[in-house]
């Protein structure tokens, strides 16, 4: 498929898959009952404009930034096994959120998004002081593999030390779209004015596909471009998760569907892999609703369901 | 106009591998840089692609300190073909070709009908053109190579810089390699090439720089450098020269 093929089917794709989800879940609403829904005083208005909608945008904003992350990552560190999750951002920011559930019981979860960014930012500027702003893609990528599995561990002692709080935490830490509405949304759109930044990266990100010796004979400084992508990729992710947690292998799976349909050139790349990124998690999202009402199942499950035997049919292709 | 070296030291991690260096490259001509390994050769090289910082002295172009020029005006008149390439995913060979032409391009890298015109003539040069729907992780080694030469022709620089570049080739792409690069040069590039092959330089090239221990000891072309003496004073080889039969240019015989 080329580019130009992709970007008119992934759109019909994103927006049928939008009209499903305001369509489906534990009861199914007609496209008149939507309509309706829109407009206060109605029988709908609550599924529709307070629960179905808001969800939906979550759902399409989640995913693509995930992807882009994802795909700003891969980029930087060039291997199609790298992800967002490879820096220890993710890891950082649940350590952050069960920490801050287990010890401030009576706190209040509204604080909880703030307190998983925060994490999640700090846990890649640990990566940075540790690595160096001149150091290689593959130390970053062994460092931070490293780091995150430390504060897995950590986030594991810290649930079996405290197994009170252990429910609220799994809930948080399989990530989902559950009770997500406007101000979560509010939350997170304001983080999407680093997307033109992203994209302005493209010829950058290109250059850097062709090694740093390259990269720096073409004129471009391999350790900026490096730097600014994955500062984009690190307040991404961390705006995503600290609202939605953990949404397991979006952000591997995306980019690297993307690259095999649209190829490298990051100037289709990056805007596609967003698409690729929101349509997954609405799909996603609209499967954990539908497939056991009324019960939900996170979103994070079934992209974990989807994304891990994906991951080992890489693992297993790779010579 | 030429690159110099004044006074230059470079190397790696504060431990110095060039020593105190003063070189002209002369314009115009087909350069290899020869040695043992170890010497220096890569890391001059490297020094004057600007990938290594000066650690003392500096690298002169047109009268300027080379590193004090803007990055995007040195990508225009410096380019370099590494030893190894990495092999990047989903990529075209017209896309590869293209990413010569980034100093050229703004902003969001769109290519103009001239950038266009040179990705093709490039293309054409070192006979990619008919692979160029294909992607560059399927090619053969051979392939990849001239591929990649065309990326950086296609950066339209007049000085092209080469790190052993037939190393991992087989002997007819070696061939190959080196009757582009002297028709290059005829037309008016100044090439700048780490060699291993002693004879293989002084058939092509027509100017020798031969280092030892990060120090300049010869210089000049194939018949004032390859000597006996030079081969037992470098590289402590006891040596006959003879005329090579096709090119008549000098080459060295190894004696037991």
């Amino acid at each position: 498929m080329t580019a130009q093929r992709f970007f008119p089917f992934a759109l019909i794709m994103l927006f049928a898959l939008s009209l499903a989800n305001l369509l489906f879940g534990a009861v199914s609403l007609s496209l008149h009952d939507i309509w309706q829904g829109l407009f206060v005083g109605s029988e709908q208005h609550f599924t529709v404009y307070e629960y179905r909608l808001p969800r939906l945008f979550l759902a399409i904003l989640v995913g693509a930034g995930l992807a882009l992350s994802g795909a700003l990552v891969q980029g930087v560190i060039r291997n199609p096994l790298a992800s967002p999750d490879v820096l220890g951002v993710s890891h950082g920011a649940g350590l952050a959120a069960v920490f801050y559930m287990t010890y401030f019981n009576g706190a209040s979860t509204e604080w909880l998004p703030e307190v998983a960014l925060s994490g999640g930012l700090c846990a890649a500027l640990i990566l940075w002081y540790l690595c160096g702003a001149h150091s290689s893609a593959i130390k970053l990528a062994i460092t931070g593999v490293a780091l995150a599995a430390f504060w897995a561990s950590c986030i594991d002692f810290l649930m079996l030390t405290k197994p009170l709080e252990i429910n609220n935490a799994l809930l948080w830490l399989t990530g989902s779209l559950w009770g997500r509405s406007w101000p979560q949304l509010q939350a997170l759109l304001p983080w999407f004015v680093l997307v033109p930044f992203a994209l302005g990266l493209s010829k950058y990100l290109n250059v850097l596909d062709l090694g740093d010796d390259s990269a720096n004979s073409l004129g471009v400084s391999p350790q900026s471009v490096r730097l600014l992508s994955l500062a984009i990729a690190v307040a991404l992710t961390a705006a995503c998760v600290s609202v939605c947690g953990p949404i397991g292998f979006l952000g591997l799976v995306a980019p690297h569907l993307t690259r095999k349909l649209v190829g490298g050139r990051h100037q289709s790349l990056l805007p596609a892999t967003m698409l690729t990124g929101a349509c997954l998690l609405l799909a996603a999202d609209l499967a954990a609703r539908t497939l056991a009402p009324p019960i939900e199942l996170p979103a994070g499950i079934l992209t974990a369901i989807i994304g891990a035997p994906y991951f080992l049919w890489l693992l297993l292709r790779m010579k | 106009m030429s690159l110099s070296a004044h006074q230059l030291s470079v190397g790696y991690h504060g431990h110095t591998i060039v020593k105190k260096m003063d070189l002209t490259l002369p314009d115009g001509r087909f350069i290899a840089l020869l040695g043992p390994n170890g010497c220096g050769k890569s890391t001059l090289l490297k020094c004057f692609a600007r990938i290594l910082p000066a650690m003392s002295g500096e690298v002169n172009w047109q009268g300027q300190n080379l590193h004090h020029y803007p990055s995007k005006q040195l990508a225009k008149a410096l380019a370099l073909l590494p030893q190894t390439q990495p092999i990047p995913e989903g990529i075209k060979v017209k896309d590869l070709v293209a990413y010569g032409r980034s100093p050229y391009t703004g902003f969001w890298g769109k290519l103009s009908t001239q950038d266009h015109q040179i990705v093709e003539q490039m293309m054409q040069q070192t006979g990619t053109y008919e692979l160029r729907d294909q992607l560059v992780s399927e090619l053969s080694g051979g392939q990849r190579q001239r591929v990649w030469l065309a990326m950086v022709l296609a950066q339209d620089t007049p000085y092209l810089l080469l790190d052993e570049p037939t190393t991992y080739m087989d002997i007819n792409h070696q061939v190959e390699l080196m009757h582009q690069l002297q028709a290059l040069n005829k037309q008016g590039k100044t090439i700048i090439t780490v060699l291993h092959d002693i004879n293989q330089a002084a058939r092509y090239c027509d100017h020798l720089v031969v280092m030892k221990a990060g120090e300049l000891k010869y210089q000049g072309s194939p018949e004032e450098v390859l000597t006996s003496a030079m081969l037992k004073d470098v590289f402590s080889l006891s040596a006959q020269i003879h005329q090579d039969p096709v090119s008549g240019t000098p080459m060295c015989v190894v004696e037991d």
